[in-house]
């Protein structure tokens, strides 16, 4: 495999991760979201 | 392009199923099940929000443990079929990543439970990740045959972690729960240890088949099953539950100990002859999953 066959692979890898991290990112900041509604109205 | 072409696939950044591979998915499902079982039993109802956040905290500790167990264990999971697929051993991933992800994930899971429910829940899940991860997989599981014994106080863990969540105390109920699972584990896995024992002898990991022999194996899975069939019915006894419980423990366990029975009458010493153990090792999931879940039906029922 050349050089150029292997950046390819790793620029789709690393693509790929950034997209879900992205997405888990995104939903752990609407995760806190909704903890701290819950806690607020739970009045801890 | 497959990367297993690449002449060093383990320097490419892991591929995303991989990072999911080493969380042990399978593994992990059961210890969300429990977990949500001592959520849904104890008589604090937490917001939907919470609820959810607290078992998403016991999976991820879960994940945290696969992946510290696969970074310590990746030589010996290379000797083994069942195990040298996993990506550190197939060699799709290095082994700092996953102990980064790892550490990474224990901490994270741990924090977010004490900031969603309280700190005890979160003292327990930080307890569990240790004990599985450096009490069972790091001290007892190379050196003893009771390693898994032992090491299932880990596994034992979320139904009381789940309780703990809701109610922020720890009270008789979830500490038979825990005591099941903690009984239940030793015949689960040396029936498995029985028919894959040849692997474990391989790789050197002193599981009961390897040191005491087949039949002394056997003869350990009846007995736990039926000091498990006890712990069962505690609940009922205790009057922690009602007679749906009781009846379908009663049953359930009846029938774990026949199995087990059969697995102390059977002689094979051949992994192909070993359907008496792969019956039990299979019935065992099925019990676990069956009993919790009656005991949930029970309480709601009851309340």
């Amino acid at each position: 495999m050349n050089k150029d066959g292997e950046l390819e692979i790793i620029r789709k890898r690393q693509r790929e991760r950034a997209r879900i991290f992205g997405w888990l990112l995104g939903a752990f900041v609407v995760l806190i979201f909704f903890i701290t509604i819950a806690k607020t109205g739970m009045n801890w | 392009m497959p990367a297993a072409e690449l002449t060093n696939p383990a320097a490419l950044p892991a591929d995303w199923r991989d990072i999911l591979a080493l969380t042990k998915p399978r593994v992990m499902s059961l210890v969300v099940f429990s977990g949500l079982c001592g959520l849904l039993v104890a008589p604090l109802v937490l917001p939907v929000v919470l609820g959810f956040t607290a078992i998403l905290c016991i999976a991820l500790g879960a994940g945290a443990c696969g992946a510290l167990n696969q970074w310590y264990e990746a030589d010996i999971d290379a000797k083994m079929r069942r195990t040298s697929k996993r990506p550190l051993p197939a060699g799709r991933m290095d082994r700092q990543s996953a102990l980064h992800f790892g550490v990474g994930l224990a901490f994270f899971s741990v924090l977010l439970m004490g900031l969603a429910t309280n700190w005890l829940a979160a003292a327990l899940l930080a307890s569990s990740i240790l004990f599985y991860v450096v009490v069972y997989t790091i001290w007892l599981k190379p050196r003893t045959a009771q390693n898994i014994v032992i090491g299932g106080a880990a596994g034992a863990f979320p139904p009381l972690i789940g309780w703990v969540a809701a109610t922020g105390h720890v009270a008789a109920l979830p500490l038979l729960l825990f005591a099941i699972i903690f009984l239940w584990t030793p015949p689960h896995f040396w029936a498995l240890s029985l028919f894959v024992r040849s692997d474990y002898a391989a790789a050197g990991i002193p599981m009961l088949p390897v040191v005491a022999g087949i039949s002394n194996t056997r003869r350990q899975i009846f007995l736990y099953s039926l000091v498990m069939t006890a712990a069962a019915l505690a609940p009922w006894l205790l009057g922690l539950s009602g007679p749906v419980y009781g009846a379908s423990a009663a049953v359930l366990s009846f029938v774990f100990v026949v199995l087990a029975a059969r697995v102390l009458g059977n002689r094979a010493t051949e992994p192909a002859q070993m359907g008496p153990e792969k019956k039990l090792f299979a019935y065992s999931v099925f019990y676990l999953f069956a009993l919790f879940t009656v005991l949930v039906a029970d309480r709601w029922l009851a309340s």
